[in-house]
């Protein structure tokens, strides 16, 4: 699976959407994502590639949590860097 | 109805133990907010933190009495020590029998629940230490406090996150205020400050680790602290008659659920806080100068509570002086809103509006004056304190110079 699938899995457990209404261009606000919402999610893909994402939610760097593309991205920028 | 005034203060803080010391760290803007020492940091992400420091119980206390008690309720009691000495009260016996000792605390003994876990968890240990539960309810700093200065009347905690502290105060208020009680200690105490208790606001992702900047431009998170504050409320007619020094009046008490969010502020549910304390106080928004704000530094807490104070007070906001102390102290929880009484209480004594330390550069979505930096010696006829909690529990104090 890759790494878009599997954020993709990840939000639509966590707010309860159909898999396939999502894309890579689909904004986190827009399918009703909460701040609760986010930290969820980011210790769901912490927990699932065993990363530390740094993710402050007073910061506006929630930039790259804007699209599932862009937290896809972000994650695998970790990821690799992990195994690097 | 009795009037009620502040006869006398004590706290632990992270800037001093003792109210001068702590009221002139508040004024100075000199920040409690350090590299953690008293735990170990290797697995923290935030490594800063409040803490009480150069702290020796075993000065105070004897060693049967601290084999019982968390940190937290050592706090407590060596906070009330110094709020009834403050005070100049000799409790008499029959007096005693009627004191309320009302104290917040948001977590209870975490150091003791920390260590019970470590223990069994990550030791394999088959058993806990056989004062588990005593040091650890959160009523134990209350008890405490009753046992060590013999205080028998009505005694209990209150738990209400980051307004435990302000519930207390508010409710020993009423008590004093309504005659249940002639003389109250009332205060918070906190001692979260473990790698369990860090770690669980580090998951939060509200924590900011190189300062907390209350109302600036560029804040990002709060910053965890711990202590004790403690008050001696009494009726004023009493403080006259034995000619004790009076901090102040305390003059009202507004309390609200937001019944919304569990963790986001809401301006409608503070701002009806806010409204409640003035009606309870008989005032007009207009008779405030000074607002001790809740103001945790975190990118939302400080935008809503901009818009709450727009909202309540209008036009008026502007002319308010507004400051948080917790650049200072950092939030302690269930004794933010202790130690924000007060500093609170010494602001009215003083006339000196301590400034909110650690600030930047203005933003926008908290354009009032928040006392940037620099003390202020002012007129301050009358002040409210917020404090505003996880939960969605409002709860803010009026108090008048005296």
């Amino acid at each position: 699976m890759n790494m878009l699938d599997e954020v993709k899995g990840i939000i639509a457990k966590q707010v309860e959407v159909p898999l396939d209404q999502l894309t890579a261009d689909t904004r986190l606000a827009d399918i009703g994502i909460e701040s609760l919402d986010v930290i969820e999610i980011v210790f769901a893909l912490e927990e699932k590639f065993d990363i530390s994402i740094p993710f402050n939610a007073n910061e506006s760097a929630a930039e790259a949590f804007e699209t599932i593309g862009a937290v896809a991205d972000a994650v695998q920028k970790l990821v690799d860097a992990k195994a690097a | 109805m009795n009037r009620v005034v502040v006869t006398g203060v004590g706290v632990v803080s992270p800037v001093g133990n003792t109210r001068d010391e702590y009221w002139s760290a508040l004024v100075e803007g000199r920040s409690g907010i350090g590299p953690i020492e008293n735990i170990p940091t290797e697995r923290l992400v935030c490594k800063i933190a409040a803490e009480v420091r150069n702290f020796d119980p075993k000065a105070h206390l004897d060693s049967k009495q601290l084999g019982l008690m968390d940190r937290f309720a050592v706090f407590a009691v060596l906070a009330a020590r110094a709020a009834v000495k403050d005070s100049g009260l000799e409790i008499d016996e029959e007096t005693a029998l009627d004191t309320a000792t009302i104290i917040g605390t948001g977590v209870g003994g975490q150091n003791t629940i920390d260590d019970s876990y470590l223990r069994l968890y990550g030791q394999n240990s088959s058993k806990v230490h056989p004062f588990t539960v005593p040091r650890l309810m959160p009523n134990a700093a209350a008890s405490h406090v009753t046992m060590d200065l013999k205080l028998r009347g009505p005694t209990f905690s209150i738990v209400s996150a980051c307004a435990s502290g302000t519930h207390a105060i508010g409710t020993a208020f009423h008590m004093v205020r309504s005659g249940q009680a002639p003389l109250a200690l009332a205060g918070g105490s906190e001692a979260c400050i473990t790698v369990g208790g860090v770690k669980t606001w580090e998951a939060l992702r509200v924590l900011a680790t190189e300062a907390c900047r209350p109302f600036s431009k560029g804040r990002n998170g709060l910053v965890l602290g711990e202590g004790a504050a403690m008050l001696v409320l009494e009726r004023r007619d009493s403080a006259i008659a034995r000619g004790a020094t009076i901090y102040c009046e305390i003059t009202g008490f507004g309390m609200t659920a937001d019944a919304g969010d569990i963790t986001s502020p809401d301006a409608f549910g503070a701002g009806r806080a806010i409204k409640a304390a003035l009606r309870d106080a008989k005032l007009d928004p207009s008779g405030i100068d000074y607002v001790n704000a809740h103001g945790t530094g975190t990118t939302i807490n400080d935008k809503t509570e901009t818009q709450v104070l727009k909202d309540v007070f209008g036009e008026h906001a502007r002319k308010l002086a507004i400051s948080s102390n917790k650049a200072v102290l950092g939030h302690s929880l269930g004794a933010a809103g202790a130690l924000e009484a007060v500093a609170t209480a010494m602001t009215l004594r003083e006339q000196i509006a301590p400034p909110t330390a650690n600030y930047l550069e203005p933003d926008p979505e908290c354009d009032l004056d928040v006392v940037p930096n620099v003390a202020r010696k002012m007129p301050i006829r009358a002040a409210i304190s917020n404090s505003f909690a996880f939960g969605g529990l409002n709860a803010v104090l009026a108090f008048a110079k005296h």
